[in-house]
């Protein structure tokens, strides 16, 4: 972070085309293997008048990588002289995981994190006790597994274990 | 509880008395939250397996999520200046509005349960339809939490059951937390004259609409848990109005201890 620099006036002109590549290379400080764009939390990127408007929406509500996240924004924008930035945060519509790129599910699971399984969203409060999402392994690649917990290590992911290879292992939950 | 990103939604315009009464009301459920969030939150390190454990803190941080929403909506509505931080930090218990039931002790896990479970079943309805409601902002922050709560509901509905149909131990656990918590139900559906003002406006559905799906999840959970409904208890009220027990002094005092101390402290 170049803070010992005079801030510099916008040298190159800011556009949309420049702050999404920018973007990219943004990640989510709890999950670093998956970039912003990936997650499908950015929502908008408008410039008027050399003033650029992010617009974000968290995962779930109390995510405590959104604050951390709005600041790397920040920093990686400043980064490159781009200082005039608001960055807006959105409730609705609602984040859901069907906005997560193939790209972003295939590095989760190679990170051995469970890409969401779609379609799969709580959704029917008496199915209590029902049959767990059939989720396939990351480490041995089995769909022979046991959901675990639906809370994990972070509000976005359930806890499995796995039959065959009996490693524990996180879910990115579906979220619809 | 600083917030890092700007919000520049405009705010809507209601006649005087529905402007006061939504924001006692968005006060109220922030409150709400706040409070069971923390209560849940005291749990960590504590709870009965590791699992356990990581569901209460998951929870609490929802709530906490939806608390901040609901008291940044609160805080531009007020227009006085004041922050989420200072809603949450630097009013007196009078002035908390959160209903009794979910500034109990959290007691055993069976009274934890029991508390979730009466606060889930409301929160889930309840929020289902406020996501449809015509205020834009209230709508939105519904919208967002009624997935987190649909998980919420699921986990304290499986535990009552397993707690019921369990042990001769895990029974009589639930069976005392039963005793003890099912008085404060009610206040959850009774509204207060602010909600009455913002029901009859049309910004908040009418509680006697939600009964029978609440009741109906209550009677299918209570069945598999074998558990018998509690009858004829005689029903505690005045936390929305600001009447609360002990407990909540005592909470507060905690949560509220660096900023009472240290005004503005931040890290």
């Amino acid at each position: 972070m170049p803070t010992n620099q005079p801030p510099t006036t916008n040298s190159q002109q800011l556009t949309a085309n420049k702050i999404w590549p920018l973007l990219e290379e943004v990640s989510d400080p709890e999950v670093p293997v998956l970039s912003i764009l990936d997650l499908g939390i950015v929502r908008d990127v408008v410039v008027e008048d050399e003033h650029a408007t992010i617009t974000i929406t968290p995962t779930y509500s109390g995510c405590p990588a959104m604050n951390a996240i709005a600041t790397d924004i920040r920093l990686r924008l400043l980064a490159e002289g781009f200082s005039n930035v608001t960055i807006h945060t959105q409730l609705r519509p609602a984040w859901t995981t069907d906005w997560m790129s193939a790209a972003g599910r295939q590095k989760l699971e190679d990170y051995g994190i469970a890409p969401p399984v779609d379609g799969t969203a709580t959704g029917h409060m008496l199915n209590l006790f029902g049959a767990d999402t059939a989720v396939r392994c990351p480490l041995c690649k089995s769909d022979n597994t046991h959901l675990v917990s639906q809370f994990g290590s972070t509000a976005c992911k359930a806890l499995y274990q796995c039959n065959d290879c009996r490693e524990p292992f996180d879910y990115f939950k579906c979220h619809a | 509880m600083q917030s890092a990103s700007a919000t520049t939604q405009p705010l809507p315009t209601y006649p005087p008395e529905v402007h006061a009464a939504l924001l006692t009301y968005l006060v109220q459920l922030a409150d709400t939250s706040l409070v069971l969030g923390h209560r849940l939150s005291e749990w960590c390190g504590h709870g009965p397996v590791l699992e356990q454990d990581l569901a209460l803190a998951n929870i609490a941080l929802d709530l906490l999520g939806e608390t901040r929403s609901l008291y940044q909506y609160a805080a531009e509505l007020e227009g006085e200046g004041r922050t989420e931080d200072d809603l949450a930090f630097l009013r007196p218990a009078t002035e908390y509005r959160n209903p009794l039931l979910v500034e109990q002790p959290n007691g055993d896990f069976a009274a934890t349960i029991v508390r979730q479970f009466l606060f889930d079943n409301f929160h889930y309805h309840v929020l289902q339809q406020l996501q449809r409601y015509p205020d834009e902002r209230l709508a939105a922050i519904a919208g967002k939490s009624v997935k987190e709560a649909a998980y919420h509901l699921k986990w304290s509905s499986e535990w009552v059951i397993r707690l019921g149909d369990g042990t001769e131990e895990s029974r009589q656990r639930i069976e005392k937390a039963l005793r003890t918590l099912w008085r404060y139900a009610d206040e959850l559906t009774t509204p207060t004259p602010a909600e009455q003002t913002i029901q009859t406006a049309g910004l908040l559905p009418d509680y006697a609409s939600l009964l029978p799906a609440m009741q109906a999840h209550t009677a299918h959970v209570f069945a598999e848990a074998t558990l018998p409904l509690p009858e004829g208890v005689v029903m505690q009220q005045g936390g929305k109005l600001g009447r609360h027990s002990e407990h909540l002094g005592y909470l507060l005092a905690e949560l509220q201890y660096m900023q009472r101390t240290y005004p503005g402290m931040t890290w």
